[in-house]
């Protein structure tokens, strides 16, 4: 028997667990981000929205994700969806401060020169600021991602939406301690995987960014 | 021709950056804007690339209203430089200097093409053309906005302090290469500094700004040297104005002696030993220093620097002759060999026979205005 077999308990092959952690993971960082983008914009040009806007993310990243999670059953159901959702507002808090950060970090006299030579708003928005932001915005989308990856173990509470997250709260249950640890190691291999990819990632989309910091 | 008609520009906590100003700014030509800070310069600077709104007046660029053509079609047509150069740093430079053509459509290529000619006008090494701004040097960087400014060939220029933020030797030679490149391309530029120097040196006409913006003096250098039109602008100017207007005085007409002259090794010839001091020049004729006749293995005494004949004003001239312990200004060719040496003595007696020019012309326009009172102020340094 091989340590990767799980017992019928799990309903899902370590394969399996390991696609419903990417796909739960992934697209809730993505949907906070795609929140997070216009939110963020909306605090730069409205410095006074920025100071409740953080206070109302940090409050919800608060809130405990079980009782989320109970109260949104009613709503979407014994779901995936149910544990999206927690998930994707949680991100919200390292989001919102990362994409106003990074967009801060652009320097303000490179914005001058685009507008003085005739950018539009959302021309200088996607191909000025947005990529000289991304540096510090894949910086807060790591952490972002980790922390999502970690905190969607508890979605094994209320069935089986914790990903690989669901191997701990059953080992958990049947004091299987060979469930928690592979478990939680492949969490961790996992989460470390992710941030590698993004880190590559980053680096082949920012091959200007490789000095610039040491240098500026 | 770019006409500012009254303009000015209040803000909504009330203070003032520029108060009805009017002025205009010549075709081909610098048109500086300098004054202290607080004296609205920059913002009427970027009043005209429409970065910031007037609250009154117009601004109309060759007759015509800036407001009547879409913003971003306004500013395409309008080359801009800032002090920290504002490159992308995410570009390479080649991207950079090519952002306005490709912002106007010419494809990758064509874009390509044009960097490479414009670093070529701006002396730009072509082997720094893949590189990103944060690896070039502050001169450097200030040449690449200089160049992606010309890129789409723009009438007109606007410049802010544009070579503020480099060290002085970079500014000098900046400023030289830029005057060459103006020479080439004949733009229209409005130009901001705060250094009255810059503005001397690089402006065909100088507009004076002082805080509240209210202009105080719009003259070509030297009439502003000759005849500030009030204290302020006098004091602006700063206590060496009259050594300053020499600058636009050519050293050309300088005769200078060659008997000092002596190559290192050769013995003095009889006149030679007879002068108070010998003027020591390597094999290509390159300046040593200065040493007494009967100490040829002395050290020899620093020229300071020297003057380019013809090229280089009576100021540099001057000098170079107040620098040297010896008192003598040594000239050189544009290859940096000696042509001879001037003294104090010669040197003022060219400024002299200079300003006796002057006042000619000046008592000829006099008499043909005789009651333009204002013209014949007397305003000290010239004359006397």
């Amino acid at each position: 028997m091989s340590i990767f077999d799980l017992p019928s308990e799990v309903q899902s092959s370590f394969l399996g667990l390991i696609g419903i952690q990417l796909e739960v993971s992934l697209g809730a960082c993505a949907a906070g981000l795609a929140l997070a983008l216009p939110l963020g914009q909306l605090c730069l040009r409205l410095p006074r929205f920025y100071p409740p806007v953080l206070g109302v993310v940090t409050v919800i990243y608060s809130l405990p994700s079980l009782a989320l999670f109970v109260l949104l059953i009613d709503v979407t159901g014994v779901t995936e969806t149910t544990v999206f959702i927690p998930l994707a507002l949680y991100s919200l808090a390292i989001l919102v401060p990362g994409v106003v950060d990074a967009l801060r970090s652009v320097p303000r006299d490179v914005i001058d020169a685009a507008n003085g030579m005739g950018y539009g708003r959302l021309r200088r928005y996607l191909t000025v600021e947005l990529p000289i932001a991304l540096p510090t915005l894949v910086a807060a989308i790591r952490v972002a991602l980790v922390s999502t990856i970690s905190l969607m173990s508890v979605g094994g509470l209320i069935g089986n939406y914790g990903g690989l997250g669901d191997l701990i709260t059953l080992g958990h249950t049947f004091f299987y301690t060979r469930l928690v640890w592979l478990g939680l190691l492949s969490l961790l291999v996992l989460a470390v995987l992710c941030d590698l990819v993004l880190r590559g990632a980053q680096r082949l989309l920012t091959p200007w960014a490789r000095q610039y910091r040491s240098a500026a | 021709m770019i006409t500012f008609e009254n303009i000015s520009k209040k803000y909504p906590d009330g203070t003032e950056a520029v108060a009805g100003l009017s002025l205009e700014a010549p075709d081909a030509a610098i048109t500086v804007l300098v004054g202290p800070s607080g004296c609205g310069k920059t913002t009427t600077l970027r009043m005209t690339n429409r970065l910031v709104e007037p609250s009154g007046g117009r601004i109309l660029i060759d007759g015509v209203d800036i407001r009547d053509r879409p913003v971003t079609q306004l500013r395409r047509g309008i080359g801009y430089v800032i002090q920290q150069a504002g490159l992308f740093p995410h570009r390479t430079v080649a991207d950079n200097i090519a952002t306005v053509p490709r912002l106007l459509g010419v494809d990758r290529r064509g874009g390509r093409r044009r960097a490479q000619e414009l670093m070529e006008l701006v002396g730009l090494d072509p082997v720094l053309a893949g590189r990103y701004p944060h690896q070039l040097s502050g001169g450097q960087q200030q040449r690449v906005g200089v160049a992606r400014a010309l890129a789409a060939d723009p009438e007109i220029l606007l410049m802010d302090e544009p070579f503020s933020a480099v060290d002085p030797i970079v500014r000098k030679s900046l400023q030289d290469e830029f005057l060459q490149i103006q020479a080439e391309v004949g733009k229209t530029i409005l130009f901001v500094t705060h250094d009255i120097d810059e503005a001397i040196r690089i402006g065909d006409k100088i507009a004076v700004l002082r805080e509240g913006g209210h202009l105080a003096q719009f003259a070509p250098p030297k009439e502003l040297l000759e005849k500030p039109a009030d204290e302020f602008v006098e004091r602006f100017l700063g206590l060496d104005r009259g050594v300053r207007s020499l600058t636009f005085l050519p050293s050309g007409g300088l005769v200078l002696r060659t008997e000092p002259v002596l190559t290192v090794g050769a013995a003095p010839t009889p006149a030679q030993s007879a002068l108070p001091w010998l003027l020591l020049v390597d094999g290509e004729r390159r300046p040593v220093g200065w040493v007494r006749p009967d100490r040829l293995d002395a050290t020899p005494i620093t020229i300071g620097h020297s003057f380019v004949s013809g090229s280089d004003s009576l100021r540099a001239a001057l000098d170079a002759a107040v620098l040297c312990p010896t008192g003598w200004a040594t000239g050189v060719d544009a290859q940096g060999r000696v042509l001879g040496v001037a003294s104090q003595d010669e040197i003022a007696v060219e400024i002299r026979a200079a300003h006796d020019r002057t006042v000619e012309d000046w008592l000829a326009q006099a008499s043909a205005e005789p009651r333009d009172v204002s013209a014949a102020r007397p305003t000290g340094s010239v004359g006397r």
